[in-house]
């Protein structure tokens, strides 16, 4: 017997017996949607955690940071350099797996004031333009530095929409948007006019909440602080602190801020902080050999530095999402697999009703493989009908959760989880007929037409 | 060669510590194209015979030859096969499938022979047609009469142009004059040169065959048979139907 009258005969069984069949197949739906929709959720996590390493400068970016001289080497702290310009020029000019170093020289605690309003931002930097790729920032209005502010060490900033908002008043508050270009403010008392804005950081969640809010309206309350802003509600200490940044040229920041300033009157000549991106993260290791190699010529071979790789983190996210993904995939599973002892029972049922059809088929000529195959199939069907509804309900589900929490992250349906759902969905039918398959098979042609 | 042969057949059931023969030392042959019929009381075994002439059971003794092949020893395969292709069954009970139609129900035994389904609506509408039920193949099987049932299971039993058609009691669940006109369907198909094998226990049914055979107790008690000419003068008289 070919397997499309099986096939119809299945169907038309399942048919027969609509609402039994689907309560039947209820195990399986709700099987199959729970492991989707609950993918769906850990890959809106994941997805939120991806973009908060993004906002941070993402994969590739490697941290060059001081580290304690080691014992051994005691005896040379003396000569131990630090991280300084230097180490920037011999990597640029010898470490070619190295793609992108950026300086930075921090002034910590300053504050930025315009009018009556002032800031502290969560970082002042002085840089090179390679920030701008290093930290991932879009330029939105304006321009970065030319070689000619570095050059003469030009009293110009780039801000953040974070400082925008504290200096002059957010788009919010306003209704409309404001670019301070060519406004001059003061940064510790010294003039620095604005040249350049980035685009506004936020997380999915906290766009969210912003389009939420927006779409309904609250009354204003006069008391209290004005608006919760920055990280506080809705995650993104990343986005925050990169929405709280001015960025003045390196020289710039040597010659007004560090050259009159350190211990004894020497100024320090010390970076804050150096960071690297690397031609391709499949190389990281080789990379950082080559660029240790470099700096340990710099630093007259003395190790006080180390490299910090976003690694970590990465490996963080992965465990959290491997987790995540493990429960839910075994309480998906266990519904699954009560789908599937469902959909046993339904059949044993079912075969039992059947007995005399059973007996009348193997009497015009059914082989034992032909009954074997058409409870089997019955069985596959229902399972696989449920999995399509399933996956069908997954949809509406995953709809019905981001409006229920609209600020979470959205989370998304991926075809592999949909793939493995339906396998498995059908991989339960074709378990869950094997018993009743059997017992239907090897029923015996008389005592099945015998039976009343 | 006959087209059955039976040496010996045996059935013997075990209830209880209690031995139950229901056929006992059979000896039977029957020939292509002949109609012949099988009658006893109730219990004698009759359907016992039927179902290890129609390869849906197995003897406890003896050998069975079905058209060249010997059925006591094939494979469950192989006799699902026979009774696919050598073998048509008629029940009292009609036993169609209440879900499929009467086309459906008539092409299902093609379904199993792997017929394309072009093929299997040409011959169940052919058979339909000889049994003259034509006209009904879109009904269920409980939109029908009783008599219609029957006549669609037999143009199932048809369908496949079997060696051999089975009846067991066919008109034991109809009235009388829809027996008749059932058995009258058997007789025509009888002189268009099938083999027919029928079960009853009403002797005024047998009387329609040329050839009886009575068991009792599962043993052949009396054969009556024209070609044994002289022995039994009933044949001199068949009865008219
Ligand atoms: N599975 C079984 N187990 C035990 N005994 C059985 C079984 N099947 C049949 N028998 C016995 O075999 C004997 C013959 O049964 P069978 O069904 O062949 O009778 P029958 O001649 O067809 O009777 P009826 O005219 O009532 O249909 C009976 O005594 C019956 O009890
Ligand atoms: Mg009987």
């Amino acid at each position: 017997m070919n397997l499309l009258p099986c096939l119809a005969v299945g169907l038309k069984e399942i048919w027969a017996h609509k609402f039994r069949s689907l309560l039947t197949m209820l195990g399986i739906i709700l099987g199959v949607s729970s492991l989707v929709a609950m993918t769906a959720l850990v890959k809106g996590m994941e997805n939120g955690m991806k973009e908060n390493l993004i906002a941070m400068g993402g994969l590739d970016k490697v941290l060059l940071e001081d580290q304690q001289i080691p014992p051994y080497q005691q005896q040379y702290a003396d000569d131990a350099v630090g991280r300084t310009i230097n180490d920037v020029y011999a990597l640029r000019a010898s470490a070619p797996l190295i793609r992108l170093v950026s300086p930075e020289m921090a002034l910590r605690g300053a504050t930025v004031s315009y009018g009556d309003n002032s800031v502290t931002p969560s970082e002042l930097d002085g840089v090179w333009s390679a920030a701008l790729d290093m930290n991932l920032h879009v330029l939105q209005y304006g321009r970065f530095f030319t070689p000619l502010d570095e050059q003469r060490a030009n009293s110009v900033c780039v801000i953040g929409t974070g400082i925008r908002d504290e200096l002059f008043g957010s788009p919010e508050d306003l209704g409309r948007e404001i670019v301070p270009l060519g406004r001059i403010v003061l940064i510790n008392g010294q003039p620095f006019t604005i040249v350049g804005m980035f685009e506004h950081y936020e997380s999915e969640r906290e766009r969210k909440a912003r389009e939420w809010a927006k779409a309904h309206p609250q009354p204003k309350t006069n008391h209290g602080v004005a608006r919760s802003r920055g990280w506080g509600r809705h995650g993104g200490w990343a986005f925050w602190r990169k929405n709280y940044t001015v960025y003045i040229p390196l020289n710039t920041m040597w010659i007004r801020f560090r050259s009159a300033a350190g211990t004894n009157n020497i100024p320090d000549p010390h970076l804050t902080d150096i960071d690297l991106k690397v031609r391709d993260l499949d190389q990281l290791e080789t990379s950082l050999q080559q660029a240790r190699n470099v700096l340990m010529i710099t630093h007259h071979g003395i190790e006080d530095f180390m490299f910090q790789t976003q690694e970590n983190n990465v490996e963080n996210i992965n465990a959290a999402i491997h987790n995540a993904r493990m429960s839910g995939g075994i309480i998906a599973a266990i519904g699954l697999i009560v789908g599937g002892i469902g959909i046993m029972n339904i059949m044993l049922a079912s075969i039992t009703e059947r007995v005399r059809e059973i007996g009348i088929r193997k009497a015009i000529g059914a082989t034992y493989a032909d009954v074997f195959i058409q409870i089997l199939i019955e069985s596959v069907v229902i399972a696989v009908i449920g999995g399509l509804a399933g996956l069908g309900t997954s949809y509406g589900m995953v709809q019905a959760l981001s409006i229920l929490s609209p600020n979470e992250n959205t989370p998304q349906i991926t075809m592999p989880a949909m793939l493995i759902a339906f396998a498995f969905s059908a991989g339960v039918g074709v378990l869950a007929g094997l018993i009743p398959a059997f017992k239907a098979a090897k029923l015996d042609p008389i005592q099945a037409l015998r039976y009343e | 060669m006959p087209l059955v042969e039976l040496r010996g057949v045996s059935k013997i059931y075990h209830l209880g510590g209690e031995e139950i023969r229901a056929l006992d030392d059979v000896n039977l042959d029957i020939d292509a194209g002949e109609f012949i019929s099988i009658i006893g009381p109730s219990g004698s075994g009759k359907s016992t015979l039927m179902h290890i002439l129609g390869c849906l059971d197995t003897p406890t003794r003896g050998t069975i030859c079905l058209d060249g092949t010997l059925i006591h020893n094939a494979t469950p395969r192989q006799l699902a096969a026979i009774r696919n292709r050598k073998i048509g069954f008629v029940f009292q009970f009609f036993n169609l499938l209440p879900k499929l139609n009467v086309l459906q129900n008539v092409e299902l035994p093609m379904v199993y022979s792997g017929l394309s389904s072009r093929e299997r609506r040409e011959r169940a509408l052919r058979a339909l047609r000889m049994v003259d039920m034509e006209n009904r193949s879109k009904h269920r099987p409980m939109q029908l009469s009783g008599g219609q049932q029957q006549r669609a299971a037999i143009a199932r039993a048809l369908v496949n142009d079997p060696k051999i058609i089975f009846a067991d009691e066919p008109t034991g669940n109809l009235d009388s004059h829809t027996g008749e006109v059932i058995l009258e369907l058997f007789r025509k198909l009888s002189h268009e040169g099938r083999t027919i094998a029928l079960v009853t226990h009403d002797p005024e049914i047998a009387a329609v065959t040329p050839r009886r055979i009575e068991i009792r107790d599962g043993r052949i008690s009396k054969v009556i048979d024209p070609k044994l000419a002289g022995l039994d003068r009933q044949l001199e008289t068949p009865a008219s139907v």
